[in-house]
């Protein structure tokens, strides 16, 4: 496995697993996932709703851990990670878009963008220049200081990127960030996010149930049902796919 | 999270639900007023106290004699000489005293039974000389009528209360108010007594040499009425008391034959049957005690006595605080209960930052410092609201003193210690009330925390 360069492994997970005990159901949310996605791609996540793509993509996102099965990005096992570890790497090497924005409700958006540089200590003088220049990507420079409901859902996405983006991620991951938006807002999310796939060389890893803008976008598609990856097939493809370790055997 | 951003969002959230934060920083505040009240009250109760008690020429006073002095044969365990041979207690001796370290002046202790002569009436009293410096030092005389000794040689009186009655021949009656002092003054400052006493010289007749040889011839003394205390300004001396005071000069001059004869019969140069030593602080009685015992004279002090006074203090003002602290005890629950709320309202939040790579750390650190800025603010007007509660009480009591009769006292106090122990407090009481919700925020699960509408 190549560690750096174009073509090398940005996340591998395998043989992944993460179960839930509900009441006295075993919820087998991933069972059993082996992937390898390459720096640079663009990737969607398919399925139904409970296919288990949201709990793969949190797992990916280090929000959760593997009942069993490792993922590792860029060469760094995350279940070898210590909470503050993980929390280092979800500040410095992810970056998240969600359906419902998540927004801070009592900060502008330039405070919001600005929030994850707390975090990592950037100065505080750096801080509101670096904020207000993403913002200015993403399209909100006139913006800055507005709350987020006063801003339409669209808005509020495009701020919920370049918050994504303020601390430089190697990884976006985005968990249906076109969800709560009409078609044609949803569609300048995505030309966004491929902006910024093509732009920086950003791995980006969504969730999504619409197979139209997945093909649209994404240069592979990867197809979960409980919890399986089901179908894993490359898309009128810029870089071509990493062929998943079948030799394991895991996937069906 | 560097600790600008900690206070900075920690001040933001507080201010998001202000009405909330500000009920349980009052809950705080009602706290930390009660504790400053209680304490207030115990500390200037006790300096009141120990006030009064300094003054009172108790506790930093020394009384040496002479171990010649058969009457205290109780010390004889003392190391040093035997008593026949030890030192008498002269003028020599008065100045090496007065010269050890701590002391503020040595003067002899002067006091005889004589006869007072007030509207051809005989009055028989014991009258001591009090020095100069007692004006200032003897807490018996700030309130009295009339005035101090002009000078410390004046043929003037100062009066004790029971001695004025006799004069005025007035008897309190048991159970009724008192005579009040001004009322006692009126017809006796400005008066005058005449004293009877018998001046001891020494007798040429007899020969120079012989020291034991002198006479004794009547003499009398005019004095005036300068001054009437109520209070007892020689109340350590029990039994002895006297009742007429007169400047110590004076009384020293006039040669008093001592009212004991084995003092008359004593040696060559004029010696004093005890000296008063007045040491700068009480702390260091029992230093000036030993120096004295080590020059060999007896000496004694009544230095335990504030001890049992603080130990007495001190329990006082632990009661006090153990009060004080259950009110603040109840608003540290208030506290945890604010933030345990705040975590459910801001699970969702809590979430979001733990995805944007907010540590357990960081969070933890942001409810402590959401804990601590209400105790901080808590304390603050907690301190200003006890110290305008124990002015309050003081001034209601100096109201009641003053229909009593009584002179003003300051019966409450807010020493700095006080002020800055109490905000101290009250942020440790708020970081401990903090500990729980924000380790509770820190452990929460951003998946859960995320998903949670």
């Amino acid at each position: 496995m190549e560690i750096s360069g174009p073509n090398s492994v940005a996340v591998r997970t395998e043989n992944v697993c993460r179960h839930y005990q509900m009441g006295e159901a075993l919820v087998r949310a991933v069972d059993g996932i082996s992937i390898d996605i390459r720096a640079g791609e663009f990737v969607a996540l398919l399925g139904a709703s409970g296919s288990g793509k949201s709990s793969l993509l949190n797992l990916v996102a280090g929000l959760d851990r593997p009942t069993s099965g490792a993922v590792i990005v860029h060469g760094t096992d995350l279940a070898a990670l210590s909470r503050d570890q993980l929390a280092k790497y979800r500040l410095h090497t992810v970056g998240m878009v969600f359906q419902s924005f998540n927004l801070i409700p009592s900060m502008s958006l330039l405070e919001n963008v600005e929030l994850p540089m707390r975090f990592a200590e950037v100065d505080r003088r750096d801080r509101s220049a670096l904020a207000r220049q993403s913002l200015e990507r993403v399209g909100l420079s006139g913006r800055l200081s507005h709350r987020p409901m006063e801003l339409s859902g669209g808005e509020q996405q495009r701020a919920s990127l370049a918050r994504a983006l303020i601390n430089r991620p190697k990884l976006l991951l985005a968990d249906e960030p076109t969800g709560n938006l009409d078609s044609r807002t949803g569609t300048e999310i995505m030309e966004l996010i491929h902006s910024f796939n093509q732009s920086l060389g950003m791995t980006v890893l969504m969730v999504t149930h619409e197979q139209t803008l997945a093909e649209k976008y994404a240069g592979r598609m990867l197809h979960l049902a409980d919890g399986k990856l089901v179908d894993d097939k490359a898309n009128k493809i810029e870089l071509e796919p990493v062929r998943p370790p079948a030799s394991r055997g895991e996937t069906q | 999270m560097k600790l600008y951003d900690v206070t900075d969002l920690a001040i933001r959230n507080l201010r998001e639900s202000i009405f909330r934060n500000s009920l349980t920083t009052i809950g705080i505040s009602v706290g930390v007023a009660s504790l400053v009240a209680m304490l207030s009250l115990g500390i200037g109760l006790q300096q009141l106290a120990s006030r009064r008690l300094e003054k009172s020429g108790l506790f930093d006073t020394v009384v040496a004699t002479s171990r010649r002095d058969l009457r205290n044969f109780r010390e004889q365990r003392e190391e040093g000489p035997p008593p026949a041979e030890s030192r008498s207690l002269d003028e020599a001796a008065r100045q090496q005293i007065a010269h050890i370290p701590g002391v503020v002046e040595a003067y002899p202790d002067i006091r005889f039974v004589t006869d007072l002569r007030f509207d051809g009436k005989p009055h028989l009293t014991m009258v001591a000389g009090i020095p100069f410096s007692a004006k200032n030092n003897n807490d018996a005389f700030d309130g009295m009528q009339g005035s101090f000794f002009s000078s410390d040689a004046s043929p003037e009186v100062i009066v004790q209360r029971s001695f004025a009655e006799e004069l005025l021949a007035i008897t309190p009656k048991p159970g009724s108010d008192n005579t009040s002092i001004a009322e006692l003054a009126k017809p006796l400052l400005g008066k005058e007594l005449t004293m009877r006493y018998a001046e001891r010289t020494s007798s040429p007749s007899l020969g120079q040499n012989d020291s034991a040889a002198y006479s004794v011839v009547s003499r009398q003394q005019v004095l005036k009425i300068v001054g009437l205390t109520d209070l007892d300004p020689d109340s350590m001396r029990g039994m002895a008391r006297a009742r007429v005071f007169l400047p110590l000069k004076l009384a020293q001059n006039l040669h008093v034959m001592p009212s004991n004869l084995r003092d008359a019969s004593a040696s060559d140069s004029p010696s004093y049957t005890s000296l008063s030593v007045r040491v700068t602080n009480p702390n260091q009685v029992p230093a000036v005690e030993d120096a004295i015992k080590k020059l060999g004279f007896n000496a004694f002090s009544i230095v335990d006595a504030t001890r049992s006074m603080r130990q007495f203090f001190a329990v006082l003002d632990g009661f006090l605080a153990i009060f004080g602290s259950l009110a603040l005890a109840v608003a540290s629950i208030g506290i945890v209960n604010t933030l345990v709320m705040a975590i459910l309202e801001r699970r969702r939040e809590i979430g979001i930052m733990k995805a944007l790579g907010a540590s357990d750390a960081d969070v933890r650190g942001l409810f402590f410092a959401e804990a601590g800025a209400m105790g901080l603010v808590g304390g603050a007007v907690g301190v200003t609201l006890g110290w305008a509660i124990g002015r309050l009480i003081n001034f209601g009591t100096n109201i009641y003193l003053e229909r009593q009769h009584f002179p003003s006292a300051q019966i409450w106090s807010v020493p700095l210690w006080l002020v800055l122990g109490a905000i101290a407090f009250s942020i440790v009481v708020s970081l401990i009330s903090g500990l729980y919700p924000a380790s509770r925020a820190a452990r929460l699960d951003p998946v859960q925390a995320l998903r949670y509408e």
